[in-house]
């Protein structure tokens, strides 16, 4: 099924958050956006940060780090906005800042070890290593809550 | 099927719009008929109606919808002819049938399949009715031949063979602007009998005094024919209210005194045409060859006609919605601009005398101008939307066996087109609910002592800048003990829980809550209320229930007018920027430290002359600060809520006065309590428009609905 040599190739984008690197699928990624303030959403949960005006339309930003249980930092002006789309809803992750893009192979991911007890887990697809830094591969969908199955 | 470039597809779709104003027109004449109206014009306005969307049908081939308008068509001319006076069944049978035409319309339209079955079922119906109550009459019985129905005459309807009619025709000009030729319907007059035709032009005025587009002539015709006065009538049927008609039947020996000359008026009055009105006949015909359209138009305006006035033809332009949504938004954009320049022009420090800001103030008027013409555009009654509420009744209860009326009040009301489309489902819900679960069934009714058919009254109005649209029956009401049962049955409150009436009503908008014991196939399927109330929550409204033990429940909806802009007031608030509604603002208060009354701990209120109004920390209840010590200083808000009642808000400072666009919140993150949308300001910044009623909902009433929702969402999480 697979030519050899020409495996699926895959585009990361990694970024820091909570001094710890993440990456997330290249191709979900539709736009970085420098910090810009948000505007909180009264009783929302704590890791959403509220909404933002982008070109005319109101995004949601969610704090990854308080989203993944981390430490979050006071935001500054070096924090970006990851603008990813998923089953075409925009949404916004303040992540700490965004490191590189990177391209690897599916082989050079591996399954993360199954510690059932690390609520984080469930959101890390899958683990790679790169220049020795171990970076985690972020499932999107697990990332952002979805609401659409709660109205059904 | 190219739909594009095809000629005949455009016609055909015209045609489909105009059976949706045709279908209109004959569940209004039915419902008329049925409330006991029984002005003659009704019946036949009905009758028109199914005979147009017959006559466009079989020109576009729709044998299935031929063949049952015609057979309905037949039945309804026997009620049209007298023959037949419709009690309460066959009523229900012609509002079936008429649902039917409307299912058949739909689905030639979508080139869907035909339901056969309930054709048959509802021809053999009608069969039967036609079958036992004109077998005397059945031996004319062809096509075509409606029998008299009395105008303002006291003829009777069937005239003795060989009879003599004067009749006097004038032809107003709505009738060639319909596309009307007066020289056909003399042909056909003439073919009944031996008819005399005059010309009577004494009107004609001078050639410089002529308006070239007015008709000034009339005819006399005498007519002896063995025809009845009512086939007479018939050739005129569709120039009804737009001409001048008087037919007088005189008796077979005086027509012999009428010293006439008689001319064949298939020759003579083609030519006094050309000569004497050249301008209203010439423009006619090209019009009435053009496309079917026009004349469509004409019979679809033909109905309003009710009492027999002519209307003017209003002219109407059918846009696409697509195009109408870009200028709105594009009006929306423009309203954001015209904040963000007055914002920078503010900051540039010019003085508020000078032309540019007088320029500027200009400009805000047109932009408002504009908006409010936009947003005219995008209003229609929500009479379409009722309606199809009507069927809904009739099929809900016949699905439950309970006799329902409905009766709608507010049917002219205008609500923005995007409203009126996205209520549908959640009021057929509401409907449907009402009759399964709000009316009692006609035994208990009885015993009750109340009438045996219950009555479902959907009412429309609008009231302080919203529009109100409320479902009320005259059932049970609610049975509040068993919803709190099953409230805490499913777990969704606990059973020590001490809920107040207004709390446990809203206990029905839970998600997963249904009190009907058993899955009806009608409701219960498992979505509830609680989708009804997510939906009018997405349009920007509330929804609330009262509920009177052994009277009924009413269901209320408040809804904004537009989706697109609002008059909003500007308001800092620990540090945020919100915007509540103008118009649930009444007036605004400085708080000195004697004015704040604690009522208990935790609960403060305000005194306004006299008046004692609960006071509401907004930057507290949105959870953007903690209680302080004193809110001596603070500015207060007090609004008044669509119940009457008023409420005073605590806030930091009023910024300004100003329309805002509303931009829709994304529901698929989280939806906040008490946040209806939120919009763009003059810096770029997002801010958010508040419903005060719901902030105050979920404050006053923590265990209210929307609190457990969100709490609910957060734990999911």
């Amino acid at each position: 099924m697979s030519d050899q040599g020409q495996t699926n190739d895959l585009e990361l984008l990694t970024f820091r958050v909570a001094d710890q690197e993440y990456s997330l699928d290249i191709m979900s990624v539709r736009e970085i956006r420098g910090w810009t303030r948000t505007t909180p959403m009264p009783h929302a949960p704590d890791f959403m940060r509220g909404v933002i005006n982008l070109r005319g339309t109101v995004l949601p930003v969610m704090d990854l780090a308080r989203r993944l249980n981390l430490p979050s930092h006071e935001t500054n002006d070096r924090n970006v906005i990851i603008v990813v789309k998923l089953q075409g809803t925009l949404t916004g992750l303040l992540v700490d800042a965004v490191s590189d893009i990177v391209a690897i192979t599916e082989d050079d991911l591996q399954a993360p070890p199954d510690i059932s007890s690390d609520p984080q887990l469930s959101v890390v697809r899958a683990l790679t290593v790169i220049d020795d830094r171990m970076i985690r591969v972020l499932d999107l969908s697990a990332v952002v809550p979805n609401t659409s199955d709660e109205a059904a | 099927m190219s739909e594009q470039n095809d000629p005949m597809a455009e016609i055909r779709a015209s045609f489909f719009i105009e059976c949706e104003e045709l279908l209109e027109a004959l569940q209004d004449g039915l419902q008329e008929l049925d409330e006991g109206g029984d002005d003659p014009e009704t019946i036949n306005v009905v009758f028109r109606a199914v005979h147009s969307i017959k006559g466009g049908a079989g020109a576009f081939g729709l044998e299935a919808l031929v063949r049952f308008a015609h057979r309905f068509e037949t039945v309804m001319d026997e009620v049209r002819g007298g023959r037949m006076t419709p009690d309460a069944d066959t009523m229900k049978l012609f509002f079936l049938a008429a649902d039917h035409v409307s299912d058949l319309v739909r689905a030639c339209r979508d080139e869907a399949p035909i339901p056969e079955s309930t054709s048959e079922e509802l021809l053999a119906r009608l069969d039967e009715l036609l079958g036992d109550e004109v077998e005397t009459e059945e031996a004319d019985a062809s096509d075509f031949t409606p029998l008299g129905f009395s105008m303002s005459l006291d003829l009777p309807d069937l005239e003795p063979e060989g009879s003599t009619f004067e009749i006097r025709f004038k032809p107003e000009q709505e009738l060639f602007a319909t596309g009307n030729e007066p020289a056909t319907l003399l042909r056909n007059l003439c073919a009944l009998g031996e008819a005399t035709v005059r010309c009577n032009s004494s009107e004609l005025p001078d050639l410089e005094d002529l308006a070239a587009e007015a008709p000034y002539i009339e005819w006399n015709i005498t007519l002896k024919t063995e025809a009845a006065e009512a086939e007479v009538r018939d050739i005129f049927e569709f120039v009804d209210g737009l001409c001048v008609l008087e037919i007088t039947s005189t008796s077979p020996d005086a027509g012999d005194d009428v010293p006439d000359v008689d001319i064949d008026a298939g020759i003579e009055v083609p030519a006094v045409l050309e000569v004497v009105a050249p301008s209203p006949s010439q423009p006619s015909a090209p019009v009435s060859k053009k496309s079917t359209k026009d004349s469509g138009e004409e019979a679809g305006g033909e109905p309003e006609s009710k009492k027999g006035t002519a209307p003017a033809a209003k002219s109407v332009v059918r846009v696409d919605l697509e195009r109408i949504e870009r200028l709105v938004n594009l009006v929306g954009e423009l309203v954001i601009n015209q904040a963000m320049l007055s914002q920078s022009l503010d900051q540039a420090g010019l003085s508020p005398h000078s032309d540019a800001m007088n320029g500027l103030e200009e400009f805000q008027r047109l932009t408002r101008d504009i908006q409010d013409s936009v947003m005219m555009i995008r209003a229609q009654p929500v009479k379409s939307l009722f309606q199809r509420m009507s069927r809904i009744v009739r099929e809900a209860s016949a699905a439950v066996e309970k006799d329902v009326r409905l009766v709608t009040e507010g049917e002219a009301t205008e609500v923005d087109k995007t409203v009126i489309e996205r209520l549908a489902d959640p009021l057929t819900h509401m409907i449907r609910n009402a009759v399964d679960h709000g009316l009692e069934k006609s035994d208990t009714r009885l015993a009750n002592g109340k009438s045996r058919a219950g009555t479902v009254t959907l009412m429309a109005a609008h009231r302080s800048g919203r529009v109100i649209i409320e479902v009320t029956d005259d059932g049970a009401g609610i049975n509040r003990e068993r919803v709190f049962e099953i409230a805490v049955a499913k777990g969704l409150v606990p059973p020590d829980a001490q809920l107040s009436d207004g709390e446990i009503d809203n206990l029905l908008f839970l998600p997963g809550f249904s009190t009907a014991s058993q899955v009806s196939a009608l409701s219960g399927r498992g979505v509830g209320m609680d989708v009804v109330k997510t939906s009018i929550q997405s349009l920007g409204g509330r929804i609330t229930i009262s509920s009177e033990a052994g009277k009924g429940t009413k269901f209320s909806i408040s809804l904004p007018l537009t989706l697109a802009v609002l008059d909003g007031m500007v308001v800092n608030v620990a540090g945020e920027t919100l915007v509540l509604p103008l118009n649930v603002v009444v007036e605004t208060l400085s708080l000195g430290p004697e004015d704040v009354q604690m009522l208990r701990p935790g609960a403060y209120v305000v005194r306004v002359r006299g008046g004692f109004v609960p006071l509401y920390d907004l930057g507290v209840m949105l959870g953007y600060r903690a209680h302080r010590k004193t809110d001596a200083g603070a500015i207060v808000l007090l609004i008044s809520l669509d119940d009457g009642s008023r409420a005073a808000l605590v806030i930091d400072g009023i910024q300004d006065q100003r329309q805002v666009v509303i931009k829709g919140l994304d529901d698929s993150f989280y939806r906040a309590p008490g946040i209806a949308a939120a919009t763009i300001l003059g810096d770029g910044q997002i801010a958010l428009i508040l419903d005060p009623a719901d902030v105050i909902a979920g404050m006053g009433n923590p265990r209210g609905a929307d609190i457990m929702l969100s709490e609910r969402k957060i734990a999911n999480e």
